[in-house]
């Protein structure tokens, strides 16, 4: 583990160096340099944010990873990425590109052959998608993410965030002038989304709605007929709907199941589903869109013009990772699921309570009965300092988390066991 | 097989000394079924051992490891499995294969000097009357065994809390 935080790096490697500071200071300023880097950060900077920038509050992510990291001797539960390195084929497959000069752009929406191998790939989740006109290559899902919002959100509009929920859907819907609406998911539904919650927030007057199942920090998945009932609230109320399926690969109980196979689902969604995490490929920045070919034109408009395409090295790496490695991913796959029953049986034995999350990598137990105040930030913020295990206090993913921590199992094993022993004293 | 005896297998190819507890965790048995499930599959012979990976250049012990391919030429009395079943005899013999290709078993050997190696080689294998060639490599360096790195592995680089 090493320092810095991707979503704040910028401002931390510039420092004090800041040659537009500096510049400006000379000129403006009679305090020289030094005064000059000051004030671009200090008050009367030029660079106050726009409102819509300034109106998103600091990660929690964020807060609590400077805590983590002035320890050094923490087993850290709270990693949202595969702790696996991506499998061989792909990442020759990138050397190779480079090799063989592979260095330009590529297609706007992607290289042809890699849209081709995404459509056929989702076949097996019941999706279908012309490769040509239906499909949008991305810098991550995250990418996508951001796409979806500013190529369907009007100022105004609101956006329904079932919560607790992935961190950048809020932020993004903001950045694109919506207004988001908290939809609370609970632990005893298993964090399924009901239409009961989606009627209770007045999601029937919103405009669009993000799925993202199997849910980050949860690890919920929907079955089949929950996910009718939330398709079917969709059609009566005329709903676009985002889906974040970027961990659809990794389902351990039971078949993917993506709303956009619901009848007259298809033609009023975007798939959003990328290659980091089934993977292992999160450094490579590769995610993909699929949607109706309105949907995806409008996509690629912003994408054409913010992006030009996704990075081209990632793409190659990308298609020998669809063609080569599903032996990996299922062996990625099992051993995860191995580390889930340990860890929720673990967990359970300790008293806390979690609902068996189906997939993705995260348990998600309620801490809110141990801790002091039921605060579930002041609980992992005194595990992290006693006992030196960190995990990300469920409000960090929304409101709907709250009394709750997010335990990441993608760590190895032997960590994942010392981490629970560490648990259990901190617990007695 | 179903699922879960696939993870028991799987639990206990990355780490044999995993408890019955800890099985019982990983699969979702529980650990009268897992101890139960064991011994069938002892009994079966789908398991069978639990052996340490050792790093021999890692402690004061002298080890020449080496892989002798052995070519064979049958008749109607000897088949593969005779052969097979005198290389295996000896206690040299780490691991004994048939392969497709140039030749036809690939014997892993090892021994406390090259001297034993060779021995082995000259005295055990090459007299045996089916055998009519055999090539004998030296290991000089192992990077990996049985699905485990000698090479430290690198640090986790990753961040130690993202979303
Ligand atoms: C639900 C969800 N969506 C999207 C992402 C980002 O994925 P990518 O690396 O493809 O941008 C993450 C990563 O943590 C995630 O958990």
């Amino acid at each position: 583990m090493n320092g810095g935080d991707p979503r704040d790096s910028d401002a931390r490697d510039r420092g004090g160096d800041d040659p537009t500071g500096a510049g400006r200071g000379s000129v403006e300023t009679d305090g020289g340099a030094a005064s000059g880097a000051e004030a671009s950060e200090g008050e009367g900077s030029r660079f106050s944010p726009a409102d819509r920038v300034a109106s998103v509050p600091p990660s929690g992510i964020r807060e609590f990873f400077e805590i983590a990291e002035n320890r050094d001797d923490v087993i850290s539960l709270g990693v949202g990425e595969p702790d696996f390195t991506a499998p061989w084929a792909a990442r020759s497959a990138a050397i190779e590109s480079l090799e063989r000069g592979r260095t330009s752009y590529t297609a706007n929406r992607g290289m042809p052959d890699l849209r081709r191998a995404i459509a056929e790939r989702v076949t097996r989740y019941g999706q279908s998608y012309d490769p040509d006109s239906e499909v949008l290559v991305t810098t991550g899902a995250s990418e996508a993410v951001d796409l979806a919002f500013r190529a369907f959100v009007n100022p105004g509009d609101t956006v329904a965030l079932p919560t607790p929920t992935y961190v950048s859907y809020g932020p993004g819907v903001r950045f694109a002038g919506g207004e988001p609406l908290p939809v609370h998911t609970r632990h005893e539904d298993g964090w399924a989304l009901t239409t009961e919650a989606l009627s209770e927030a007045g999601v029937d007057e919103a405009d669009v709605l993000v799925l993202c199942y199997p849910n980050n920090p949860t690890g919920a998945t929907m079955d089949a007929d929950e996910m009718d009932a939330v398709a079917a609230f969709c059609r009566e109320h005329d709903l676009l709907v985002v889906a974040d399926e970027i961990y659809a690969a990794l389902t351990y109980d039971g078949d993917h199941q993506s709303v956009a196979t619901r009848p007259g689902m298809r033609e009023r969604t975007v798939v959003i589903n990328g290659f980091s995490k089934a993977y292992a490929m999160t450094g490579l920045r590769l995610g993909y869109a699929m949607g109706p070919e309105a949907a995806i034109d409008a996509m690629t408009k912003v994408h054409q013009y913010a992006m030009l395409s996704a990075p081209t090295t990632a793409q190659h790496a990308a298609l020998a990772a669809i063609d080569r490695c599903d032996d990996e991913v299922e062996e990625m796959r099992r051993e995860y699921d191995r580390r889930r029953r340990y860890v929720v049986s673990r967990l359970r034995e300790l008293g806390l309570p979690v609902a068996e999350p189906g997939g993705a990598f995260y348990a998600f137990p309620r801490v809110a009965d141990v801790a002091s105040d039921g605060d579930a930030r002041a609980f992992a913020t005194e595990l992290l300092e006693a006992e030196g295990v960190a995990a990300v206090p469920g409000t960090a993913f929304g409101a709907g988390g709250e009394g709750h921590i997010r335990i990441s199992y993608a760590t190895g094993l032997d960590d994942l066991k010392e981490a629970m022993a560490r648990l259990e004293r901190f617990l007695s | 097989m179903d699922e879960a005896t696939r993870s028991l297998l799987d639990a206990l190819v990355d780490d044999a000394r995993e408890s019955t507890a800890d099985l019982a965790r990983q699969t979702g048995l529980d650990e009268a079924t897992v101890e139960e499930r064991l011994t069938e599959l002892e009994a079966s012979g789908a398991l069978r051992g639990y052996t340490a990976v050792v790093d021999w250049d890692a402690v004061d012990e002298e080890r020449v490891s080496a892989i002798v391919e052995v070519n064979v030429e049958l008749d109607r009395e000897t088949d593969y499995d005779d052969v097979a079943r005198r290389i295996a005899e000896s206690p040299a013999v780490d691991s004994l294969r048939l392969m497709s290709g140039d030749y036809d078993f690939a014997v892993n050997v090892s021994g406390s000097s090259m001297g034993d190696v060779s021995g082995f080689v000259s005295e055990e294998v090459a007299p045996l009357p089916a055998v009519t060639k055999t090539v004998t490599h030296y290991v000089m360096e192992t990077y990996k065994e049985r699905g485990v790195s000698f090479t430290d592995r690198d640090d986790d680089d990753r961040l130690s809390v993202t979303p």
